[in-house]
């Protein structure tokens, strides 16, 4: 942060007060859209409120909205397993690719992976769930029936953050200022030495910022995991039994959700929103204790 | 793009550095035998019905038969419109983040947090709230408007994440040595700053057009299911990946279509990053004066 | 250096947003005239979409806009007055009976398995205790000796709904190993899984099985499960797609719904693995 506050012998230019604000608007228009969604997901469950009290979300005996039980948790742990899986994965298989784009491959090979990592970002989720769904099933199938589960949610997730996790990673990679590296060498650092010791810690505030973006989207993919993940309610008990998770919960029920269903249905909403909010600040929490 | 190049030590430990190289080689490989494995099974299952008359007509008999030229036309639209609103609030919402406000202000972290929430609100939600917001709230009813404000409130997070990570990766040295030079800070963003980080705003830009023209919960209740060909920004408009959605999911016998436009959307893509870099080199070299 | 001032670029842009704002704020006043909007359930939409189409080409200046979202969206909004038409793949219920609903074509739910299963019938007791989990091998339904894949709805679809009333079960009662949403999920997931059993809609299942998808419609209580039998009232587990309004039709909404069951509107119909609702 140079140059805060007035310059010590002028006035700030014009157009710097003026830049100022301008960015403040735009910076208060993106967070006030967190706050209007918030609102706006409160105001749905408001009058489902007075007869379904939130506890009930966590001690009714299972999810039969339409039998008058709401029990959430199966869901939330569905959520939490196949999201965590996915980035145990994703995470060494993303870095790895960042660091073969920054330092291993032959430039002409480099642009190529990357332009193919790229494409990928881009591939939309039905995609992956209908590929899954046709090609990934019958194979876990052969082996474990019913095939759909917890496993092929986590692979199908691993396929879709992996591009945001390599590439977000490949430009922290990029960003590490060259001295830092040419001192290293000069210290006689092997390669993954300087890697290892130098390279992904300086990188490492712009890996953890992808790791959350991919985390996000892991936790909010919706139509890729409804089509392979089983959708079964119930605490997953191995790698191979199916789960359901929030969004799925969410696209396949709220279509035909009526009432109380479908006020619940928003509380599913909410409580995603809550377990981004804790993974956030857990986040933030783990960058701090990194710095001091 | 400066390559970064370490140069190769037989000091240390080679060993571990030949079976960490080993690892990575395998880890490419593998990523890349199984997306070159998904995108074999795109091109076989829908390359036959590609051609310039499917571009270019509109779908018939619920998309079984026809073409996608009035959903490609949706899709530009909505993508436009996106973009139009989400990089001016999302890069100026960066820059301020990065070089205005010191990191650890209230304000800063207030802003920051919620962006890091809105990362991780599943896209179904983001419908929902657009449905109820734009379309019923402000009036827009379902259009491509609505669908294309709700998709720039999508993207923000990723738009601000990658260009603030972008700016604070340049070093103070630069800031400081324009600070001297008395330049307006202005001035230093645009003329030394954003070229520097151009490169990892384009990466970001990619990441959100990308994940945008992939979207279908979103846009399912926001900018709807309409075929027809768009006449207005107030008319409600099919995007590609929810037709690609349909065609998989509703239509029996819509596979083969629903191939063939999953790899029109890849092209796209493909043609949107490649003029998207280019634009990126082109202007980054042109400021900076480089080679 | 200062390439970026050019006028040429800052009237591009400017005058880029400003049309595309004046484009959107003119046909906003201009563009309501005459336009129909249906919401709802996903099984009516692309029939109602082509149905569109037609009526389009007969009427010039109407537009009809056919969004989909839900049979409980179509209500809601049909309620609301958000749709002028609401499309709903049930038959109305007791609650709704505050709407006007007109049926515009039949479909059926059929049982299906994957193609290479040696089962030819499963008895109505069969399948309930094969969904409730009191057969689990497929051996004790006259097949080979393989673990059995239920397949179910998700809560709230009319499928589901049918099929549970039919079968007299509750949902609870239903042990399944994978839930679906739509028919053509439960199409591919049969397909992909050779031990697998599910339920879905005739017409979809039927167009399938003749295009090579390795899966086969099972008999519902000794009736073939085909469209044929669905149209002549035979077949046991039939549904209602319904158009339903707020208010008796009047007007625009009124031509649409009488056209949409005209006899000129079958092949239509047909083309999307429906039965007419007139002829049965």
């Amino acid at each position: 942060m140079i140059w805060w506050k007035h310059n010590i012998s002028f006035r700030p230019a014009f157009t710097d007060r003026w830049l100022c604000w301008l960015l403040r608007a735009g910076a208060i228009t993106a967070a006030l859209i967190m706050v209007l969604i918030l609102l706006f997901l409160l105001l749905e469950y408001w009058p489902a409120f007075q007869k379904i009290s939130p506890v009930r979300f966590f001690t009714d005996d299972a999810w039969y909205p339409l039998e008058d039980q709401y029990n959430l948790l199966p869901m939330v742990t569905g959520t939490l397993y196949a999201s965590s899986g996915a980035l145990l994965l994703a995470i060494p298989l993303g870095i790895a690719s960042a660091l073969f784009m920054a330092f291993y491959a032959p430039h002409f090979i480099a642009v190529v992976y990357r332009r193919l990592i790229e494409l990928l970002a881009g591939i939309p989720s039905v995609v992956f769930g209908f590929w899954g769904l046709t090609t990934l099933l019958p194979i876990i199938n052969q082996w474990e029936p019913p095939g759909a589960s917890l496993l092929a949610a986590i692979l199908i997730l691993t396929l879709m953050i992996l591009p945001t996790l390599a590439l977000t990673s490949y430009v922290a990679l990029t960003a590490v200022p060259k001295e830092y590296m040419q001192a290293a060498t000069v210290l006689g650092l092997s390669r993954w030495g300087i890697i290892y010791g130098v390279v992904l810690p300086a990188a490492r505030k712009g890996i953890v910022a992808g790791g959350l973006l991919a985390a996000g989207r892991a936790v909010g993919e919706t139509m890729a995991v409804l089509m392979v993940a089983g959708n079964v309610v119930q605490h997953a008990d191995s790698l191979l039994a199916p789960i359901r998770t929030l969004t799925a919960n969410i696209a396949l029920e709220m279509a035909y959700a009526m009432g109380d269903h479908r006020a619940v249905l928003f509380v599913s909403g909410l409580l995603l929103l809550f377990l981004v909010m804790a993974l956030t600040s857990l986040a933030g929490l783990l960058g701090k204790e990194h710095h001091g | 793009m400066v390559k970064q190049d370490i140069p190769m030590r037989k000091l240390g430990h080679p060993l571990r550095d030949r079976l960490v190289q080993t690892a990575i080689y395998l880890v490419v490989l593998c990523v890349s035998g199984v997306f070159l494995w998904i995108l074999l099974d795109l091109i076989i299952g829908g390359s036959a019905l590609l051609s310039w008359r499917f571009l270019t007509d509109v779908p018939r008999d619920a998309g079984r038969a026809g073409g996608i030229g009035s959903i490609l036309v949706s899709t530009l639209l909505i993508l436009s419109i996106t973009l139009l609103v989400a990089l001016p609030v999302g890069w100026s919402t960066a820059i301020l983040l990065a070089e205005f406000v010191p990191a650890m202000s209230p304000f800063g972290r207030w802003v920051r947090y919620s962006l890091q929430v809105l990362a991780g609100v599943p896209s179904i939600v983001f419908g929902l709230f657009g449905h109820a917001f734009f379309s019923i709230y402000l009036g827009l009813g379902f259009s491509i408007l609505s669908g294309g404000l709700t998709l720039a409130c999508m993207l923000l997070p990723i738009l601000v994440s990658t260009a603030e990570t972008g700016l604070r990766a340049i070093p103070d040295s630069y800031r400081l040595s324009a600070a001297a030079l008395g330049m307006s800070r202005a001035a230093t963003l645009l003329h030394l700053l954003l070229p520097l980080a151009a490169p990892a705003w384009a990466a970001g830009l990619l990441l959100g057009i990308g994940r945008a023209a992939a979207e279908t919960a979103a846009l399912l209740f926001t900018s709807g299911y309409v075929d027809r060909m768009p006449e207005s920004l107030m008319d409600s408009g099919r995007v590609l990946a929810l037709h690609i959605y349909d065609l998989s999911m509703n239509v029996p016998g819509g596979d083969a279509s629903a191939y063939a436009s999953a790899l029109v959307l890849i092209l796209l893509l493909l043609a949107i990053n490649i003029v998207a870099m280019r634009l990126t080199h082109f202007w980054q070299h042109k400021k900076l004066h480089i080679r | 250096m200062r390439g970026w001032k050019q006028p040429g670029w800052r009237y591009a842009v400017t005058s880029t947003i400003a049309v595309l704002v004046l484009s959107g704020l003119c046909t906003a006043v201009m563009a309501t005239s005459h336009k129909l909007v249906l919401t709802g359930s996903s099984t009516v939409a692309p029939l109602a979409a082509e149905l569109g189409r037609r009526f389009e080409s007969m009427h010039p200046g109407v537009r009809v806009d056919v969004q989909t979202g839900g049979s409980s969206r179509g209500i809601n909004d049909a309620r609301k007055g958000i749709a002028d038409i609401g499309m709903v793949s049930r038959a109305i219920k007791p609650n709704e009976q505050d709407l006007q609903a007109f049926t515009i074509a039949l479909d059926g739910v059929g049982i299906i398995v994957h193609a290479s299963n040696v089962v030819a019938s499963l008895t109505r007791q069969q399948i309930a205790d094969i969904y409730t989990g009191k057969i689990t091998n497929w051996r004790d339904a006259g097949g080979k000796d393989a673990r059995i894949t239920v397949v179910n709805k998700a809560e709230g679809r009319s499928t589901l709904e049918l099929f549970l009333a039919y079968f007299r079960l509750k949902n609870s009662d239903i042990k399944p190993h994978i839930i679906i949403g739509d028919n053509q999920q439960g199409i591919k997931t049969v397909a992909g899984n050779p031990f697998a059993i599910g339920y879905v809609s005739i017409g979809a299942s039927e167009y399938d099985a003749q295009h090579g998808v390795p899966i086969k419609l099972l008999p519902m209580n000794e009736v073939a499960a085909s469209v044929a039998n669905v149209r002549n009232g035979s077949y046991p587990l039939a549904r209602p797609l319904n158009l339903v309004t707020r208010t008796a039709p009047t007007g625009l909404v009124k031509q649409f719904i009488d056209f949409a069951r005209t006899e000129q509107v079958h092949d239509l119909v047909e083309a999307q693995y429906f039965v007419p609702a007139s002829v049965h």
